[in-house]
């Protein structure tokens, strides 16, 4: 209880040096703090969109089907099977069917992916009701995002031609209609892609009753089984590339939160060297009264560790405010950041978790406790009759 | 007597239809002037595109209709580019500075030949008209002055490039001197026209063709020019390998 006492004393009798050292080590916990939860945010934000936009609750996909390679695409179609037709029926998934195109946008020649899904879907976020326009039988309506729009300068009521190969190989060509711009956070629903109604494709394509990705309902409890020919892609499949770009993210920055808690690391340790080397007179007078070295170690170590934790105490007073204030009304995102990698909307609301201010508290704390430990090391090898001379061993 | 001339014009212009070769006749005669067996070819292209027009110097060695290489010549930033044709696919090599042998198959075959008019697909179509399509003589017009056939084409079989062909097919050379090509829901997707053509032996070929892809909108199409021809050449099978495009 006394080196309690004498450690606050010591603290609170340094004055403007114990505060600045208070005022940085809190700036660097806010900091992490503010950070790790925009990224976590981040991170939320974007699964919720790819989640409720693309893959609902999983998907199946036909067994050829692979994203990553256009060669693979044309073959990637089958037969809807029969479990997954009734759960389509029941309303708990919908079909996709993807084909190649080249599309001639203002005449010019571009590649594009036609992917075909019912108008009357409610799987996925997308206003696909529009895809019942009839008013132009002589075209087919069509969505598109609105990076597809700006790359290809079309907007709501152009029209544009798409040719294609159908099931057989033989070229066919329709004539397309804009009827909506859709502004998504998704570029994988958006990119070079034109969604048309799955019955006008599977009729052009020649490929009735077929797809080549069933997305299941957001919050479904029961998986289909499985047919041969198709294999479902569960969340950790699916969002595997989301979740290893914001983990690549998060290393980036930890080399900021390393600099940054470096910085007042350094401050803390900096004093603690200064206030041994100033304060030999009161280490041996302390000895000389009977305190112990280890004693004597651990009322500086208890200093050092008393800034951290009024840095913890001023962190939440000016931190959580401020934090909850970013939460509430999010931060704007420049347009360059949603170009750049992962695509967000245009306000990030971070995301703070009680584990996320634990572990950044502990990180903290434990820092602090080492670097006020390390100088206090010498206190060790001191004798007493030295220190009362003001000399260190 | 005028009811008897006009008879007798109705008599005549029935008897010049009952001579009129059927469609399968026509596609016979084209097959035979067009497939070559062995041939070593000069050929010009100008690509008349939206930035401006620039042509393209090759020499192409061809055996039957599923042997082709290509070797460009000219300009010098194409030199060296080299493509080789084994039935239906096709390698293409990029010597500087990727010193690379690019596949093109699936999608990357309706990708056009150096931003030409023409896909890879197109070049790669190697069968026989009479093997694929149905033909059905729909009358007769001019074209570039020369009397011709109007010969209207629908696929026999469902996998084949274009659903529908109308041809203009010379009366007296036998060569489609105009060509539209259909999409199976009717649309117009591509043109070609011989404008000059040549004597070779007992066969007329083309000399000059223009080619249009009639999607794209802003471009003038491709000229095919043919500079020179050799039928009697002599191949050697190695000239027909993925080897030969890094020699």
């Amino acid at each position: 209880m006394l080196i309690i006492k004498l450690a606050f004393r010591n603290i609170t009798h340094a004055g403007l040096r114990s505060w600045l050292n208070v005022f940085v080590l809190s700036f660097a916990f806010v900091m992490i703090v503010m950070t790790e939860g925009l990224y976590d945010g981040m991170l939320q934000q974007v699964k919720d969109a790819v989640v409720d936009s693309e893959i609902g609750g999983g998907q199946f996909w036909q067994k050829d089907y692979d994203p990553f390679d256009p060669f693979s695409i044309e073959n990637s179609h089958s037969k809807i099977p029969e479990n997954l037709l009734l759960e389509i029926k029941k309303g708990n998934a919908s079909a996709v069917l993807i084909v190649t195109a080249a599309i001639f946008p203002r005449g010019h020649v571009q590649s594009a992916v036609l992917k075909g899904i019912d108008p009357s879907q409610k799987i996925v976020k997308m206003p696909t009701y529009l895809l019942n326009d009839g008013s132009d039988t002589a075209s087919i309506p069509g969505i598109i995002g609105s990076r597809m729009a700006k790359s290809t300068g079309l907007h709501s009521g152009d029209y544009l031609s798409a040719r294609f190969k159908n099931i057989n190989g033989t070229f066919d060509a329709v004539d397309i209609r804009i009827v909506e711009v859709m502004n998504t956070d998704v570029q994988s629903i958006d990119r070079d892609q034109i969604w048309i109604p799955l019955k006008s494709l599977q009729k052009i394509y020649r490929a009735p009753g077929e797809a080549t990705v069933i997305t299941l309902k957001k919050d479904v409890r029961y998986y289909p089984s499985g047919e041969p020919g198709w294999t479902f892609k569960n969340h950790d499949y699916l969002l595997k590339d989301l979740n290893d770009t914001v983990r690549q993210k998060k290393v980036t920055a930890s080399f900021m939160f390393i600099l940054l808690l470096g910085m007042a690391l350094l401050a803390v340790f900096d004093t603690q060297v200064l206030a041994i080397f100033r304060r030999r007179k009161e280490m041996g007078t302390l000895m000389a009264l009977g305190m112990t070295r280890k004693k004597v170690v651990l009322l500086f170590t208890f200093e050092g560790c008393l800034l951290g934790i009024l840095a913890l105490i001023a962190g939440a007073i000016y931190g959580i405010p401020l934090l909850a204030y970013f939460a509430g009304t999010g931060l704007n995102v420049p347009q360059v950041a949603t170009q750049a990698g992962i695509s967000i909307g245009a306000v990030l609301y971070p995301k703070y978790s009680i584990q996320l201010y634990i572990i950044t508290s502990l990180i903290l704390f434990i820092s602090v406790v080492v670097v006020s430990f390390l100088p206090a090391r010498r206190i060790t090898r001191l004798k007493p009759t030295d220190a009362l001379r003001g000399k260190m061993a | 007597m005028k009811k008897l001339t006009a008879v007798f014009i109705f008599l005549l212009s029935g008897f010049a239809f009952a001579q009129a070769p059927s469609g399968e006749e026509i596609l016979k005669h084209i097959d035979k002037n067009l497939i070559i067996d062995r041939a070593l070819l000069n050929t010009t292209m100008v690509i008349h595109g939206r930035a401006g027009t620039r042509s393209v110097k090759s020499k192409n060695w061809i055996e039957g209709r599923d042997k082709a290489f290509v070797e460009y010549t000219d300009p010098p930033r194409e030199k060296g580019k080299k493509m080789l044709k084994l039935a239906g696919q096709i390698w293409n090599y990029i010597p500087e500075p990727t010193d690379r042998i690019i596949t093109i198959s699936g999608h990357l075959l309706r990708q056009s030949v150096m931003g030409s008019d023409l896909s890879y697909e197109d070049i790669t179509e190697n069968r026989k008209l009479t093997d694929l399509y149905n033909a059905k003589v729909t009358g007769s017009e001019k074209m570039n002055g020369r009397d011709c056939y109007v010969v209207y084409l629908t696929a026999k079989q469902e996998d084949i490039t274009y659903y529908s062909r109308k041809l203009w097919v010379d009366k007296e050379r036998w060569l489609p001197l105009k060509e539209e090509m259909y999409a199976r829901s009717g649309k117009p997707l591509k043109m070609s026209e011989i404008n000059d053509v040549m004597r070779i032996e007992d066969r007329w070929y083309p000399k000059k063709m223009t080619f249009r892809d009639l999607m794209q909108t802003g471009g003038e199409g491709t000229e095919y020019m043919i500079d020179s021809i050799n039928f009697h050449v002599n191949i050697p099978a190695s000239q027909f390998t993925k080897a030969a495009l890094k020699k």
